[in-house]
């Protein structure tokens, strides 16, 4: 199977820990992995903070650059959110077979064990959009009750957002911050020593907030926790 | 008339959109809910709903019994006799004052419809209930449903209801939860609700 | 009481002050979440729930696609019924309307059921300019009243309230509007209801004209629905010789089968309850009561004008949306300046206003896009689509000047791997100089949130390197 990967502009900036996971873990469970380094951004920002005409063209692009592809995995739940069900209201067809990376395993590869091991507890925040625009539902679970030593933990609140919102963040700060206070609160109350989610966007808001807080609870995305095992542990 | 022009206008420009040959019935409206449903007894159902909304259930007991604990009841005169026995019957004839009505100790009728999943009474203003303000001024209300009175669903009571007639639908006692969403019964209504199934 | 809101600051503003307000927080926090579990718990129990709301959003729809058909056959149905229409272009005219009824019957007392409509029209101000005092017989609203207060929620204006500061107010100020609050008043909730309870019951029972709004009013057979739970209504809709209700064009529903639909929507929705304890449906004159209907626009068509924000106007004003809302748990209501607050308000006051404010232009960005509200909105009007699509007009009216020009220069690096590229090895170069604060609109970050570092390969140059092995 050919499969592309689309490790979004946040993941390859800042956090290409998480890119070189999904690498890893796509490798180990048999798939052909590409890279088409045209990629640059799904234009989320522009589109989310009213600016279309500034979206339109990074749109186009993505579809442009994922064409042809059996299938296309995205480590970001908004971002795929905002290629599946956003670029039809910008007059772009999404590329065919777009799948947040949880969504990939599960539905496509059929795994919901991937030979991992992580010997954590573990706490798991789903996301807005991963929950409410691509409905993820126990997808996420399945796969991280699967990895071998790791203990998951309820998280309280689980459905509420976390604040982050992209420029919300920056617009509303009082609130968002608020919100990510609130968010600290129900982590720390698991117990957990990492908070794993599958959008890094949100973990820079909560991790960046628990760090500031000095919490002592280490952020890692889905990804990461998928691709650690025994020899090459995370 | 110059207003009621004007927003026809306004509504018609706004909706300029719309083909001039679409009708209200090509809209589409997905009519896939139940209108009926099966499932617990249907006055077992009733009464754990009404209780659930804090209202007094008694099932086939004596009317009268009931209504003679009570002193003086406005009494519709379509009410039966067979539930009047001892009872102290206050007619509304002439039509009492909200004031008089306000001095009573209660009101004793009959309903229209019931609904067994919501524990709902409908009144419509029938000659055992009387108008509308019978059954809100007097702090106490004993309403008789019969049996076959009683409807699962909303659907199916509305089916049983004319429009034409006003209506009031009774859940419970009244109550609010304006307080800190904390729901506290009997507040501008009746702070007593009983019920008579027979 | 001034439900007016002129010059209220934008939203970001009025909400960081509402954030700082421990009191306050705790207050919607409680009743927030008190509730959203009351209407989930009731939802779960309906089993055709998905059904029921694709029926609700059909059929609003359906209304207003022919929307001028349905007003001529309400206002036929009413007329024929024995009751009055009259149609209200602004809010103005609504009031003028109600004045000259109110005072056609000598009357300088009216009693009111809660009401959004004549709420944001400012109906008891307007009414009080000219001498005649409306009561208001909600107990929130009540509250609000008597507080001199705004209302922050559209079921529970006095949400933002506790048992204790309920009980002050009720203390303070009952007398000077009527009946004393009770000596001894405590706090708790039965206490507080009742105190109400005597402090309006003498006013109902002499009141003689009345003014509502209306939940429904059904094109088909001119019956007016009022959903409600204290008998405040009843006694507000039955007791006076005279009924004035206020009602936005937008209330229609086709046919009396139609209200099955709603009747199960809007009470599981709106007070998590599998019905309300009471409901009022009348039609025309009844009981010989004289009847008047003001038909209010009131911007309504200016919403209806517009293809994707016209969903807005299905909106049952059940308020599911605010008790979902993680923005407006934090904010409280007042902060969204107007009568609707939360997602909804966030979506259907700059419509109804047109963007007259730097507070109605800060409004679609008062949501983080999380989607709760869409999920437990009866009529699934989609807010976030509505969110998106009026952001787009804000930023086209070139509002934000410094932020187009930096989302411009964003769209230019990214529209250019290399451009990208050169970007992010700048930025891992100098990851040892990531300032603790980030400068300008960016520092409202790092005020309360570390920024990662940079790291010192980017995904892609990493990639780059891998395939050279």
């Amino acid at each position: 199977m050919r499969v592309a990967l689309f490790v979004t502009c946040v993941n390859d900036t800042l956090f290409p820990g998480t890119g070189r996971a999904t690498v890893r873990l796509l490798e180990r469970l048999g798939c052909r992995v590409e890279f088409p380094e045209a990629q640059t951004c799904c234009g989320q920002m522009h589109f989310n903070t009213g600016y279309r005409d500034d979206a339109l063209p990074l749109a186009r692009r993505v579809g442009e650059v994922f064409a042809g592809y059996d299938a296309v995995v995205m480590p970001s739940g908004s971002c795929a959110a905002m290629v599946r069900e956003w670029y039809p209201t910008l007059g772009v067809e999404p590329p065919s077979g777009v799948y947040e990376l949880a969504e990939f395993l599960v539905d496509v590869l059929k795994v919901e064990d991937v030979g991992a091991y992580f010997p954590h507890t573990v706490t798991y925040h789903p996301t807005c959009h991963s929950l409410r625009s691509l409905r993820l539902g126990e997808r996420p679970y399945k796969l991280l009750s699967a990895v071998r030593g790791l203990t998951l933990k309820p998280l309280g609140g689980s459905d509420e957002c976390c604040g982050f919102g992209g420029t919300f963040s920056l617009k509303n700060p009082a609130v968002s911050a608020a919100m990510g206070t609130d968010k600290v609160r129900n982590v720390l109350d698991t117990g957990a020593e990492v908070l794993c989610a599958a959008d890094n966007s949100c973990l820079m808001h909560i991790g960046g907030t628990m760090r500031r807080e000095r919490a002592g609870v280490r952020v890692m995305h889905l990804a990461q926790i998928l691709a650690s095992t025994e020899e090459n542990p995370a | 008339m110059g207003s009621r022009e004007t927003i026809l206008a306004r509504v018609r420009s706004a909706l300029a959109d719309v083909p001039s040959a679409e009708t209200p019935d090509d809209v589409p409206v997905p009519r896939d809910y139940q209108r009926s449903r099966s499932g617990l007894d249907l006055v077992e159902l009733l009464v754990d709903r009404l209780v659930d909304y804090r209202a007094v259930v008694h099932l086939d007991p004596s009317v009268a019994d009931l209504a003679r604990a009570r002193g003086r009841l406005m009494v519709p005169t379509g009410v039966p006799s067979e539930w009047l026995a001892g009872v102290e019957v206050v007619r509304d004839e002439p039509p009492l004052s909200a004031t008089e009505l306000d001095a009573l100790d209660g009101v004793l009728t009959g309903c229209a419809v019931a609904i067994a999943e919501t524990g709902t009474i409908v009144l419509d203003g029938g000659e055992d209930q009387g108008r509308r303000a019978l059954t809100l001024v007097p702090d106490y209300h004993l309403c008789v449903v019969r049996r076959d009175q009683i409807v699962r669903t909303v659907p199916e009571a509305l089916e049983r209801l004319d429009p034409s007639r006003p209506l009031t639908w009774i859940s419970g006692p009244s109550a609010t939860s304006d307080i800190e969403l904390d729901r506290v019964e009997g507040v501008h209504g009746p702070r007593t609700l009983e019920v008579a199934i027979l | 009481m001034s439900p007016t809101f002129v010059g209220m600051p934008p939203f970001p503003k009025a909400a960081a002050r509402a954030v700082d307000n421990a009191q306050l927080r705790h207050n919607l926090h409680k009743a927030t979440h008190t509730i959203r579990d009351k209407r989930a718990a009731v939802v779960s129990e309906q089993p055709d729930w998905a059904a029921l709301r694709a029926a609700g959003a059909g059929l609003k729809t359906r209304v207003l696609r022919h929307l001028d058909d349905y007003l001529e056959q309400l206002e036929r149905a009413v007329e024929r019924a024995g009751g009055h229409v009259h149609w209200a272009a602004d809010g103005a005219e609504a009031n003028r309307i109600v004045l000259d009824l109110v005072r056609a019957t000598g009357e300088t007392e009216v009693v009111k059921v809660k009401s959004m409509a004549t709420q944001e029209i400012g109906l008891n101000e307007a009414l009080a300019e000219q001498g005649i005092t409306a009561y208001e017989t909600d107990l929130a609203e009540l509250i609000v009243q008597l507080g001199d207060d705004r209302p922050s929620h559209i079921l529970v204006p006095a949400i933002h309230r506790n048992r204790a500061e309920i009980r002050e107010i009720f203390q303070r100020a009952m007398a000077s509007w009527g009946r004393p609050a009770p000596d001894g008043l405590t706090d708790e909730p039965r206490a507080l209801a009742e105190a109400a309870r005597l402090h309006l019951r003498e006013r109902f029972l002499s009141a003689k004209v009345g003014i509502s709004g209306a939940n429904f009013a059904v094109a088909e057979t001119g019956t007016l629905v009022v959903l409600e739970s204290e008998g405040n209504g009843r006694m507000c809709l039955t007791l006076p010789e005279t009924l004035i209700s206020v009602v936005g064009i937008e209330k229609l529903v086709p046919t009396w089968q139609d209200l099955e639909v709603f009747m199960q929507l809007l009470p599981r929705s709106s007070t998590g309850e599998r019905m309300n304890p009471y409901t009022s449906m009348w039609t025309g004159a009844a009981e010989g009561q004289d009847f008047h209907l003001v038909l209010l626009d009131n911007g309504r068509t200016n919403v209806l004008a517009d293809e994707v924000g016209r969903q807005a106007l299905r909106c049952i004003r059940c308020s599911a949306c605010l008790n979902a809302c993680p923005v407006y748990e934090r904010a409280g209501g007042h902060a969204y300046g107007s009568v609707y607050p939360g997602p909804i308000g966030a979506i259907l006051t700059p419509q109804l206003r047109g963007f007259s404010s730097e507070l109605d232009e800060s409004l679609p960005y008062a949501s983080t896009l999380c989607g709760a509200c869409y999920d437990v909105c009866p009529v699934a009007i989609n807010i976030p689509e509505v969110l998106l699509h009026l952001r787009a007009e804000v930023a086209a009216s070139g509002a934000h000047k410094g932020e187009k020009l930096a989302m411009g220069a964003a769209r230019r690096v990214l529209s250019s791997p290399g451009l990208l590229a050169a970007g992010q090895r700048t930025a891992g170069r100098f990851r040892k100089l990531t300032p603790r604060r980030l400068p300008g609109p960016l520092a409202a970050w790092t005020d309360t949130r570390d920024i990662p570092a940079p790291p010192t390969q980017s995904f892609r140059d990493w990639w780059a390197s891998r395939e050279e092995k």
